[in-house]
């Protein structure tokens, strides 16, 4: 979201609020665990501690590795599909005017009562969840990239014509540097989107990954185990968010 | 007149969709295992009405999903207001914001499970979870819309804090307000059919999920295109009511 402030925070300012906002998050973790009590969940420092375990042991990285291989086909399918298919109704209104609707009503809907005609088209496996993973991923990513592409000024395309450039020219050198920086948000949000349906496709039916240990888990009652995933997870998700939108802070002040 | 010609072409499409899907089904190109025809989802669609079961999965899910928006409407829009009302407190809380949608809130779900038990609670949760970070953020986009000149206005004539809610911030910041809501009733049905999906013990989801293992086609078909279909109308109506509302307010 935009930030809020009229003048842009300095990059310390920002580190200041980064720190007071985790440590406030962890006084409410710790105090949450005051109420809830060692059954439910456990303190920061013992998560901590166990995700470190977690990630020492040898058991744990077969699951990563299924999970970074599931996430990383959906998001290739999700971005590369995406953007290709967002430019095109992007140039072409009547195509983009046609699909718009559609795409919201797919972005809107709970996809995840999708997933069982996925499962009984692709089978229980990888080739689902990463099915399922660019279903989420790709509707964003094409609706940014339409509407950064109908964006883009005319009078850009205009004066192109007018110096004489090539069609390949006029791409790499006027319309793709002109839609990138919104486009660019399409892909980051595609890519915690992504995230979230090979997470969820794992969580239902799965034999491997870690949305199946986060529910495994659940069925042995290994309650570090469900907290170190999610801090995991969530850190992931997070920490890749910010870079992603640092980068996308950078790109659109150059414009 | 364009967009006429654009709607008319988008029903040829999806009329011509549902026909060939309609014509892969039933000349077996796709295997009745894999999908029944379209027509037959929506026979088995009229008949789950006749079924106790699913009447009473209906109504779980749609409590659920009520109870969680209104939660986060409410709690969505006072802290939206206090975040407006301290910009110290906001400028430590806009990164959560920023970051908030890209974590995969079902992560939450085994662990509340753990907290509350298999029951509505934990689906309900979710669903909250899932939709009041929205609310916030809209409430400090439409707060952020209200002239500086309007609250000065209010202080000159005096206005007390209710007339000025009602006189002045609401005409500014309800059509933002509205798109707050509008997102939070779509996360709403989100989190709760995904947790019920995932693991739970009755709702919607958890149907679909049920006749998935047990090789209910036309019992499954006939839910996922129930939910499809009640939640792209209320979307739809969402959508056209904002757009008024937009257009009222002078366009965006």
């Amino acid at each position: 979201m935009k930030a809020s402030a009229a003048r842009d925070p300095s990059g310390l300012e920002r580190a200041v609020d980064v720190a007071a906002l985790i440590f406030l998050l962890l006084v409410a973790w710790q105090l949450m665990h005051q109420v809830a009590g060692d059954v439910a969940m456990t303190t920061p420092l013992q998560t901590l501690r166990y995700t470190a375990e977690l990630l020492a042991s040898a058991d744990f990285w077969p699951h990563f590795v299924t999970t970074g291989r599931a996430f990383l086909g959906a998001l290739l399918i999700a971005t590369v599909g995406g953007s290709i298919a967002g430019m095109l109704l992007g140039f072409h209104r009547l195509a983009g005017e046609v699909a718009e609707p559609m795409l919201v009503a797919l972005y809107s809907i709970p996809k995840v009562v999708l997933y069982p005609i996925i499962l009984l088209i692709f089978g229980l496996g990888l080739t689902s969840e990463i099915a399922f993973g660019a279903l989420h991923g790709i509707v964003p990513v094409m609706m940014f990239t339409m509407n950064a592409v109908r964006n883009i000024k005319p009078v850009l395309v205009k004066t192109a014509r007018v110096l004489g450039l090539s069609a390949s020219t006029l791409m790499r050198t006027v319309l793709l540097p002109a839609a990138f920086p919104e486009i660019f948000t399409g892909l980051r949000i595609g890519f915690s989107v992504t995230l979230l349906g090979t997470v969820m496709s794992e969580m239902f039916g799965s034999k491997r990954g870690l949305g199946f240990l986060l529910m495994n888990a659940l069925g042995v009652n290994n309650v570090e185990l469900i907290m170190s995933l999610a801090l995991l997870l969530i850190a992931f998700a997070a920490v890749a968010n910010s870079v992603l939108m640092a980068i996308e802070r950078r790109i659109s002040r150059v414009r | 007149m364009r967009l006429r010609k654009a709607t008319r072409i988008r029903l040829v499409l999806i009329a011509g969709m549902v026909l060939a899907l309609e014509a892969a089904c039933r000349t077996g190109l796709i295997r009745p295992f894999t999908m029944i025809p379209p027509s037959e989802m929506f026979v088995s669609l009229l008949r789950l009405f006749q079924s106790p079961e699913v009447l009473s999965d209906i109504g779980q899910t749609l409590r659920a999903v009520a109870l969680s928006l209104s939660g986060a409407l409410v709690v969505g829009f006072l802290i939206g207001a206090l975040l407006y009302a301290f910009p110290r407190a906001r400028r430590i809380a806009d990164p959560l914001l920023g970051t908030y949608y890209s974590v995969p809130v079902f992560v939450f779900y085994p662990l509340l499970i753990v907290l509350f038990g298999l029951n509505s609670i934990p689906k309900t949760v979710i669903g909250f979870l899932y939709a009041f970070v929205a609310m916030i953020i809209n409430t400090l986009n439409g707060l952020d819309r209200v002239p500086p000149v309007f609250w000065k206005t209010a202080k000159v004539q005096q206005l007390g804090r209710l007339a000025t809610a009602v006189h002045l911030v609401l005409p500014c910041a309800g059509p933002y307000l509205f798109t707050g809501a509008k997102l939070a009733v779509m996360y709403s049905f989100i989190g709760v059919i995904g947790s019920e999906f995932i693991l739970s013990s009755g709702g919607l989801g958890y149907r679909i999920s049920f006749s998935y293992n047990n090789f209910q086609s036309d019992v499954m078909y006939g839910l996922i295109l129930f939910v499809l279909l009640v939640v792209i109308c209320i979307n739809m109506g969402l959508y056209a009511w904002e757009r008024s509302l937009m257009e009222r307010r002078g366009g965006r």
